[in-house]
């Protein structure tokens, strides 16, 4: 386990977390941190509870009848569940879905959606953060002529990164990626990586990813999750210089399963 | 060259049996609907003059025209509309939004698809019961349309939770992570989307209510008034009941006479079927996703 270094403070603080479905359990006792503005990846193949943990993360998973959540999950030292208003926590965290959402309404108002509900009326300022996340998802050029089509008719990788000037439109503290490539092209997904990387000097990002050359090229630190187990988490690098602790690790990332 | 064996030569005639087999069925439901169109055009086609839409009607429907029961009819399918599209658009949001998946939720479920079978005339009987005594209502067009309103809540409620269920899981997801509260989740996402679903099942609404004439005989509608209904007070003539009295109740009505109210009471309906099916073919056309 590597541990922070004091200058950089912690954004989640994971300790003892099992989530279980009834008496099914989908991550065993996990305990980890993040770190404030770093990307962390998590790696691992499908049914290893990467999804599961990103639901609790901003208690999405109130919606899924039947799941337990034991142990906790510390945002900026306090437990989500101990948020008294959900919505509030839910805003500080953004999210990006593996299959691209555009909701059925115009460009313009998918973005401008979050601040609405928010209380921000004034059309002028919905223009500056609608072009603001745009841009900043790399989409800006592409629809600034069309900004009242319909954010659902877009193609997908325009798609998934209206999602993502969505998830900014927050102004979000984490942002939170679930297999955010899994339905895009190649060139978006490199498109995509790039904002990325510009955004991790202002949010902490929470990437789970299937592709383990991604979480290399993006994250500082990475976890691995099997079968609801954490294997290892430490620097993304030890993952491919043979200074992993696990076999198991090392057969993953080396694509001998998964 | 390919050669087709017996086999296939078989299989083709078996093949065009089936298809024509299914044809003649298809052919033999539509004739019955034909039937009834034309017959009720060509005798009561006559007695379609502006007149008769728009006069009062004289010695007990023998004479005059259907005015106020055509103005009867608008009433009874209003005032059961402003009662059952709230109530109805409420419940079925409730049930597909917020409603837990429990007993009591499938217990309501079932009271549902219940209301939606008790015959017409048992409805009638619960309207009398309900509004005309125990709310002292009396005969009127609030009891009659409030009977009606039940009988059609199951349509609306059914209608109003299928186009809810349509709008994909996954746009209320992403709004919930956002933040959203149920509420402006529906508001900004869910129902704008549904509206058009909605619509349609009110308009079905419509044409059925419209045509009832169980509910309304006993709860509101009269054999004759010469005058217009003045409030939700009064009882009214409804051309549904109109026909009914003057087919079996009014001796020496000229048979042109009754096809002639049949042709307006068909035609309101279809045309209100027709304008759901115009507006549903126009809503594909905008598809959203």
């Amino acid at each position: 386990m590597v541990n922070p270094t004091p200058d950089q403070a912690i954004k989640l603080e994971v300790d003892n977390l099992t989530i279980s479905y009834g008496t099914n359990a989908i991550l065993r006792d996990v305990s980890f941190q993040v770190r404030e503005r770093e990307i962390f990846g998590i790696i691992g193949p499908a049914n290893s509870g990467k999804t599961s943990f990103l639901r609790t993360l901003n208690r999405m998973n109130e919606f899924v009848p039947g799941m337990r959540v034991d142990g906790q999950i510390l945002f900026d030292g306090q437990d989500v569940r101990n948020f008294t208003n959900v919505f509030a926590l839910r805003r500080r965290v953004g999210v990006v879905f593996p299959l691209p959402v555009g909701l059925p309404m115009t460009v313009y108002d998918n973005v401008a959606l979050a601040p609405r509900l928010t209380g921000v009326k004034k059309k002028a300022d919905l223009d500056v953060i609608v072009e603001r996340c745009l841009t900043r998802a790399a989409l800006w050029d592409e629809v600034k002529d069309r900004l009242h089509a319909l954010g659902s008719l877009l193609s997908g990788g325009q798609q998934q990164r209206l999602t993502i000037a969505r998830a900014l439109s927050q102004d979000p503290e984490l942002l939170l990626l679930d297999e955010f490539s899994i339905a895009v092209d190649p060139v978006t997904t490199m498109r995509i990586e790039d904002v990325l990387k510009e955004l991790r000097s202002e949010m902490t990002i929470v990437m789970v990813t299937n592709l383990v050359q991604q979480a290399r090229r993006l994250a500082e630190r990475t976890a691995f999750f099997l079968n609801g187990e954490l294997v290892e988490v430490g620097e993304t690098e030890e993952f491919f210089t043979g200074t992993v602790q696990d076999p198991r690790t090392r057969e993953y990332v080396e694509g001998k399963f998964g | 060259m390919f050669e087709a064996t017996a086999l296939n030569r078989r299989n083709e005639r078996v093949e065009w049996l089936w298809k024509v087999l299914f044809l003649l069925m298809t052919l033999i439901l539509v004739v019955p609907v034909i039937i009834i169109l034309s017959v009720l055009v060509y005798k009561g086609h006559g007695a379609i003059t502006w007149e008769f839409m728009t006069e009062m009607a004289r010695s007990g429907g023998r004479e005059g025209g259907i005015f106020p029961a055509l103005v009867g009819t608008i009433w009874l399918v209003g005032v059961a509309l402003l009662a059952s599209v709230p109530l109805g658009v409420a419940s079925a949001i409730y049930l597909s939004e917020y409603a837990p998946d429990n007993w009591f939720t499938r217990v309501i479920n079932l009271a549902i698809i219940n209301l939606a079978g008790v015959p017409s005339i048992v409805h009638a009987l619960f309207g009398v019961g309900a509004f005309v005594l125990f709310f002292r209502f009396g005969a009127s067009i609030l009891a009659a349309s409030l009977t009606l309103a039940i009988m059609t809540l199951p349509v609306v409620i059914v209608a109003t939770r299928e186009s809810l269920q349509a709008v994909p899981r996954a746009f209320r997801e992403a709004c919930w992570n956002m933040g959203a509260t149920r509420w402006q989740t529906i508001r900004r996402v869910v129902l704008p989307n549904a509206v058009s679903g909605i619509l349609t099942g009110v308009i079905l609404e419509v044409s059925r209510t419209a045509g009832e004439t169980a509910p309304i005989m006993f709860t509101g509608a009269a054999m004759f008034i010469p005058f217009l209904p003045q409030s939700v007070f009064d009882q009214t003539m409804a051309l549904s009941y109109h026909l009914f009295i003057i087919s079996n109740s009014i001796p020496g009505v000229a048979e042109e006479t009754k096809y002639g109210v049949a042709l307006v009471l068909i035609t309101l309906v279809l045309a209100m079927n027709a304008l759901s099916i115009a507006f549903r073919v126009y809503l594909r056309g905008k598809k959203k996703w």
